[in-house]
């Protein structure tokens, strides 16, 4: 138990908290576990034997000296079991910790389940509580406003139309800077490849949007990037437990991918949003799979490098590590040819232990991060472990291809003083393909 | 390969039809040349051809702060800072949207709109196809302009906006109070809005999405999120009684009568006016589609995971298929219905459910002829693009091609195409294919 994470006060929450009445609760609750929720629920609630081997598994548990009220199986037990015992008649105090268990102290990153003897999947079940939570709007703040930001502008940070374009325009002028034909070339039909990013690309790391258009050209890539929404499938919708935003932002990406009419998608360096294009976006609409191939940058890059397409002229000669992204790792087992683009780029790479997919989450994730500055703390008690695993390495460069990877580690090094920065994959790349002058 | 921007996909959410609004009058068969791309000194950014064939343009960029829009290889004066979005209206003037000293506006035939504004985008055309529309953003504030007329309303923010079919009315997706950073609590009081005409509905919403006009453009329909679980559709500002967990896109009938796609027990189904029209739960449902005649109704529906197929007045077509299935189309009788369908990742089209034989890449929109007894388009395959009609594939492959279009008769094909340096059209006969 923590009681200073106890105390943390989150408006979303709290103020969502007083204007429920006990007739609501039990409604809603009794309609996500009758009407929404699959056989396994119920398999997995009435499989589980308590045994806890879920637990060693888990960061926020390893990173709180064990504290069992960590453990996954603890989590699930302090929240959707009580609601299903009572038949959804619980109350406030139970739906306060729930809503901070479900949102801020599991990210949903599937991990324990590698661990537990009936693969159990925590994770579906946390998403279940949070489901619960959005439906009777007990959200955290941050992460419900990020939800907003997607159901008005269809990404996740408020991004305006026109400054999306403007952003495109000005970054094709500052890729130009470095490499001549480098372009981004705007609702292009036909194009082979479109590009997809997530909302803080635009608002606060567009060089990595220009590094694209250079990397493109070098591997000269039939491609294109839309002017209009569907630009960002990012999904913090999936995360907060509003899946009709979800599946609208989803259904926006996957639309304008055929109005293009691509012939693929290549996700930047993102993992939750790659999960939410590739998994639970195509899911909540219907689809067992997306209707238009997506690869993710790791794949892109890998394809390139390997077939030869892009030439590395120098290599990053600082010693580096790479976090293992849950989504695109345990989700989508990339970590060979992650691996191979990383020793493809740097001289000196160090790999943490565990690794692969045992690596532990970054604990950004699954939307915690997105739950703001209240969280802050909490979220870095919750993974010591991963400081202890990356100061292992002695690296001074942490490659993260996932932007909630990315924000989550770089918070980690400097909470842990750990000396080292965090890089996208395309930071590294622009640099080793360029050509050496004269 | 890179090659330039032959095709400006519509940034627009409602129905995209790739067939030329306007034909041409010129049906000699043939090959002209209308463009000649090595004779364009610099990098050709977007390439664009009038509806009959009869023009082509392109933007060319001279030096990385300098562009110029050529019309049948004449530049237009003065160069241009940017200049993309380049189409043609159905009379055949091009437009683009363009940059000149720090201000956006829109151009056509080489003349620029007067109003200048920090910056425009989402050009759509009407009445149609003659009236040109964009959004527009000046001071940080909002609005639309349409055919160079700038509204006096400004908003904090517009995410969408649609013409009437005539061209002379407006609606517009907009936001009307201030939200204060992350005040999640002020977002379910509502801040958005559809203004029609400058003139704002009075009831506010969470959120407003796809904002329509009825045929005769009296009547503005629209997605509304009423509150954080509640989706509707309200039609001029009154939302329908019945609420729904998800709604898609709203559709006019001829009359006022609205159809939209509702989510509801954890399925889908197609209501008109509120109440449910087609009985049948469908794991998805979207795209509903009106024949010309109004008698007939399609969709796109999943009749169960990974099973796409078009349902008609809520009769599923036998075949699914399990990757996707775009936008129904009626042929001009509404007798029959086609659409693009992807199947274990190669892309065909189906005509009243049986899809052709042969698979591609990529295929675009299907075109009927006049009498709806032919379907054309275009189909990509390893790079390539061919015209196939009927599902036959034309024997020429060119490096892009524009939406096919057939003659009153039928007989012929218009062509619209880049050819290695050249951008053609081609009059041929239908039976050449
Ligand atoms: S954070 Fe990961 S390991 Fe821990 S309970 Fe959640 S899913 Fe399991
Ligand atoms: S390992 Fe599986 S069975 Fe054991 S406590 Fe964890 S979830 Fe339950």
């Amino acid at each position: 138990m923590d009681l200073q994470d106890q105390a943390v006060l989150d408006r979303g929450i709290d103020e969502g908290l007083e204007k429920l009445t006990p007739e609501r609760i039990e409604k809603v609750i009794r309609h996500v576990l009758d009407n929404e929720s699959a056989a396994r629920l119920k398999v997995y609630l009435e499989t589980c034997v308590h045994c806890g081997l879920c637990s060693e598994a888990c960061h926020t548990y390893l990173s709180r000296d064990k504290d069992p009220d960590f453990a996954p199986v603890a989590k699930v037990k302090d929240t959707l079991w009580e609601m299903v015992k009572r038949k959804g008649r619980v109350d406030k105090d139970l739906l306060r910790r729930s809503a901070r268990i479900a949102f801020t102290e599991c990210g949903a990153c599937r991990r324990c389940s590698m661990y537990c003897p009936f693969g159990i999947d925590i994770a579906y079940l946390i998403m279940t509580v949070r489901r619960i939570c959005s439906l009777l709007q007990i959200v955290p703040q941050y992460l419900q406003d990020t939800t907003n930001s997607h159901a008005v502008t269809s990404n996740q940070m408020w991004v305006q139309a026109d400054e999306w374009i403007d952003t495109l325009m000005w970054q094709e002028e500052d890729a130009r800077d470095s490499f001549a034909d480098a372009r981004i070339p705007l609702d292009k039909e036909g194009a082979e490849v479109m590009y997809s990013v997530i909302a803080p690309e635009p608002k606060i790391m567009a060089q990595l949007l220009g590094n694209m258009a250079v990397i493109m050209k070098a591997a000269n890539v039939d491609w294109t990037m839309p002017s209009a929404d569907g630009w960002d499938n990012s999904n913090m919708a999936m995360y907060s437990g509003d899946f009709e935003v979800m599946g609208r932002v989803e259904r926006a990406h996957w639309e304008r991918a055929r109005a293009l009419k691509v012939e693929r998608v290549v996700m930047g360096e993102c993992g939750h949003a790659y999960r939410g294009a590739v998994y639970d976006g195509p899911k909540w609409l219907g689809w067992q799979k997306p209707p238009i191939p997506m690869i993710h940058a790791v794949e892109f890059y890998y394809e390139l490098i390997h077939s030869g397409r892009l030439k590395i002229h120098r290599k990053i000669t600082e010693p580096v590590t790479v976090q293992d992204p849950c989504n695109i790792v345990r989700g989508r087992g990339l970590h060979h040819k992650l691996r191979y683009v990383v020793n493809a780029l740097c001289e000196n790479f160090t790999d943490m232990d565990p690794r692969y997919e045992h690596n532990y989450c970054c604990a950004a994730g699954g939307g915690i991060i997105n739950c703001g500055p209240p969280w802050k703390l909490s979220r870095m008690k919750s993974i010591r472990v991963k400081a202890e695993q990356m100061a292992a390495t002695g690296a001074k460069i942490c490659i993260t291809p996932c932007h909630n990877c990315h924000s989550g580690i770089e918070d980690i090094i400097g909470h842990y003083k750990l000396g080292m920065h965090v890089s996208f994959i395309n930071e590294l790349l622009v640099k080793a393909i360029a050509e050496p002058q004269g | 390969m890179s090659g330039p921007n032959t095709g400006t996909a519509a940034p627009s959410s409602q129905n995209m039809s790739t067939r030329p609004a306007n034909g041409p009058q010129d049906w000699d068969m043939g090959t002209k040349t209308l463009l000649d791309l090595e004779r364009l000194d610099g990098y050709v950014a977007e390439l664009a051809v009038s509806d009959d064939g009869g023009h082509a343009a392109a933007v060319v960029e001279k030096s990385p702060e300098e562009r110029i829009i050529a019309v049948d290889n004449q530049p237009w004066e003065p160069a241009l800072e940017k200049a993309w979005s380049l189409r043609f209206t159905s009379d055949g003037r091009a437009f683009a949207l363009v940059r000149i000293d720090d201000e956006w506006t829109i151009m056509v035939d080489g003349t620029p709109w007067e109003e200048r504004f920090e910056f425009a985008w989402n050009p759509k055309l009407a009445g149609g196809g003659k009236v040109i529309g964009v959004q527009t953003k000046s001071d940080m504030q909002y609005s639309v302009a349409v055919d160079g007329k700038l509204w006096d309303a400004r908003f904090l923010s517009c995410r969408d906006y649609a013409l009437s079919p005539d061209g002379s009315r407006v609606a517009a997706a907009v936001q009307i109070e201030e939200l204060p950073e992350a005040d999640v609590f002020k977002f379910l009081e509502g801040t958005w809005t559809v203004v029609v005409d400058e003139e704002p509905w009075p009831r506010k919403y969470l959120n407003v999405y796809t904002p329509i006009f009825s045929l005769d453009g009296k009547h503005v329909a629209a997605q509304v999120r009423t509150d954080a679980t509640d989706y509707t559709a309200a039609i001029d500002n009154q939302p329908w009684a019945q609420v729904f967990t998800c709604i898609w896109e709203p559709r006019y009938r001829t009359g006022s009568d609205v159809l939209l796609p509702v989510r509801q027990q954890g399925g889908w189904f197609l209501a008109q006016n509120g109440k449910i029209l087609w009985p049948s739960k469908y794991v998805q449902l979207w795209h509903a589609c009106v024949s010309p005649q109004d008698e007939r109704i399609a969709a796109v529906v999943a009749t169960a995971y990974g099973r796409w197929t078009v349902a008609v007045d809520d009769v599923p077509w036998k075949t699914t298929f399990s990757d996707m299935v775009a936008a129904p189309v009626f042929s001009p009788d509404g007798h029959k219905v086609a659409a693009a369908v992807k199947h274990d990742g190669r892309w065909s089209i189906a005509v009243d459910g049986v899809p052709w034989m042969p698979t591609f890449d990529m295929v675009w929109e299907p075109v009927f002829s006049p009498g709806g007894e032919s379907i054309a388009t275009i189909v990509k395959e390893n790079g390539k693009q061919s015209l196939v009609v009927n599902g036959r594939v034309h024997s020429r492959s060119f490096d892009r091609l524009w939406a096919p279009a057939f003659s009153p008769t039928g007989k012929q094909i218009l062509l619209r195409g880049v050819d290695g340096t050249r951008v053609i059209r081609e009059v041929i006969a239908t039976t050449e294919v």
